[in-house]
């Protein structure tokens, strides 16, 4: 590990304050950032601690919630309000690492914690674009069973790894963030990037960004919430792909219907197109396979992972019955 | 600047770069709690800090200025054994024993968290109490590995003490 300096930050301003400083990171859970540090992969010289910032869940004016970038994870998938309005977040959360790395991982660091693979890790035997720009992608040849099938480039075929990020992509939650430029919102949609020839760049973040919340307004009436993960073993492993939806009927029919994929694209996967074949119609198992083909018409699979958009459609038909016929939680 | 490892107060390492671990095992001579894989996925490192099981080895020793810090090394009392030490004897919850102190820590933590009701990837109602049914208790588990497989044994012992509370 690289040298460098510790502070911890008393509120928003001081932290911004440090981070300013060319080299600073800000850190949270430490349970991506201290194991990249390690593999000397990171190499920041500032560490700012932003996990004695506010840390509360509080209900906004109109229905929804404001949480704070340094609630813990677990704190806030057992949050009442989360496990009764927004089951899909709990159940994202709860299918994601280990209790122990739940109990100190941040909502700040869950979003921002690398896209990434085992090549980007593999600093010694692989090249990757990722980490050393313009060195290589050595995943695109190479075992790439876990890589993307959407929206990658040349340059970088990597996933995003968080389960509770793809909860919040079908949520339409809202980023905080406070910078030298001042505060401003991104939809959450917009936070992460697709790959393109800058695959270092995983967020739309500037230098010195902090992120302080995440908004998730309220939920239409009567609409249901789920989340699938399919993974290589029953717990404590990374998703091969996930589904996370929720559900509006009126009737049997679909009035409203947000999708997000994970596991599948360098961000978590707003399936925009699957929403727009899904409503109005009635569930039925052809029905989403007919919509999650329209997403994925432009998939390219790799060698590897060609079972990724089969499986990502009949786990999202197998959400969408369940929550059809009011099963799922 | 100072750290409360099993009640006694020690100081933090003047180097940031430190673990949480390391400070435990190299710093203050604590050999009991285990790096396996230093990288957040084995459980061998578990303890507890102010009750929270968390893993020490992604943990930097600075970050828990004041915080109490419980190792295996401060479970048993006067009396003997901490129950769920014993009951890991009872029950084969070990074979070479590495990874039994990240176990049972985590064991602790898990209770606390089960008693204040957070749910698990396996509960089916997001809003009831939680039972410790073996199905529970190996999804809350899942972040500790044996490699000698007494994951039976574990479970077993785990049952014993928390489900059934019979003191070994
Ligand atoms: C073994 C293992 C298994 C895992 N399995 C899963 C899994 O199955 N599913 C899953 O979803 N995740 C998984 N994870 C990832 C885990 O969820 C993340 O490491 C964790 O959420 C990161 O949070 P943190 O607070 O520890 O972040 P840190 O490591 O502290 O920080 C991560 C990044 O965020 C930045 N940052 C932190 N807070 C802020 C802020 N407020 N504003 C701006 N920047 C900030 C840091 O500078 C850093 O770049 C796993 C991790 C490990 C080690
Ligand atoms: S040594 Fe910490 S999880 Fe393996
Ligand atoms: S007893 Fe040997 S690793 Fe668990």
């Amino acid at each position: 590990m690289n040298p460098f300096q510790y502070a911890r930050a008393d509120d928003a301003a001081d932290a911004l304050r440090r981070g300013a400083i060319s080299g600073a990171a800000y850190l949270g859970g430490g349970t991506n950032l201290v194991d990249l540090m390690r593999e000397t992969i990171a190499r920041p010289d500032q560490l700012i601690d932003v996990t004695g910032l506010p840390a509360t869940i509080a209900e906004t004016d109109d229905g929804g919630l404001l949480i704070d970038a340094a609630v813990r994870n677990t704190a806030l998938a057992e949050h009442p309000a989360v496990r009764m309005r927004y089951p899909v977040l709990s159940r994202a959360i709860l299918a994601g690492a280990s209790a122990q790395i739940r109990n100190m991982a941040t909502v700040g660091g869950n979003l921002l914690q690398r896209t990434r693979c085992t090549y980007f890790y593999d600093a010694e035997g692989a090249r990757c674009n990722k980490r050393t720009p313009g060195s290589g992608c050595d995943a695109r040849e190479g075992f790439n069973r876990i890589h993307a099938v959407l929206g990658a480039s040349d340059a970088c075929v990597a996933t995003h790894p968080s389960d509770m990020c793809v909860a919040l992509a079908a949520l339409d939650a809202t980023v905080h963030v406070d910078g030298a430029e001042g505060q401003r919102t991104i939809p959450f949609a917009d936070l992460h990037r697709l790959p393109g020839d800058q695959p270092d760049r995983d967020t739309v973040l500037r230098d010195g960004e902090l992120i302080t919340a995440i908004a998730l307004p309220a939920l239409p009436t009567g609409a249901r919430s789920a989340y699938r993960k399919v993974r290589d073993r029953a717990s404590y492993a990374f998703a091969l792909v996930s589904v996370a939806a929720v559900l509006q009927l009126e009737g049997d029919r679909v009035v409203d219907v947000r999708i997000a994929f994970g596991g599948v694209a360098h961000k978590p996967w707003r399936a925009t197109k699957a929403e727009a074949a899904l409503r109005g119609q009635t569930i039925t198992q052809q029905v989403v396979l007919d919509a999650a083909a329209a997403e994925f018409a432009e998939a390219r699979p790799l060698r590897d992972n060609a079972f990724k958009p089969a499986l990502v459609a009949r786990t999202l038909a197998a959400v969408l019955t369940d929550l059809a016929r009011g099963e799922a939680a | 600047m100072s750290l409360f490892v099993n009640g006694a107060q020690v100081p933090a390492p003047t180097d940031p770069r430190v673990s949480l671990l390391d400070h435990l095992r190299e710093g203050l001579h604590l050999t009991g709690t285990k790096k396996g894989c230093n990288q957040g996925a084995c459980g061998a490192c578990t303890v507890l800090v102010d009750g929270e099981r968390i893993l020490s080895c992604l943990a930097l020793a600075v970050q828990f200025d004041g915080r109490q810090i419980t190792t295996i090394e401060g479970l048993a009392s006067e009396e003997g054994l901490h129950p769920l030490q014993a009951a890991f004897i009872e029950h084969d919850g070990f074979q070479c024993g590495y990874c039994t102190p990240g176990q049972i820590c985590s064991a602790i933590g898990m209770a606390a968290e089960a008693q204040r009701g957070v749910p698990s990837h396996v509960t089916d109602d997001l809003g009831g109490t939680i039972t410790l049914t073996r199905e529970e208790i190996q999804e809350r588990m899942s972040g500790n590995l044996c490699r000698c497989g007494a994951h039976n044994g574990i479970v077993e012992a785990i049952q014993a003490v928390l489900v059934e509370g019979v003191p070994a």
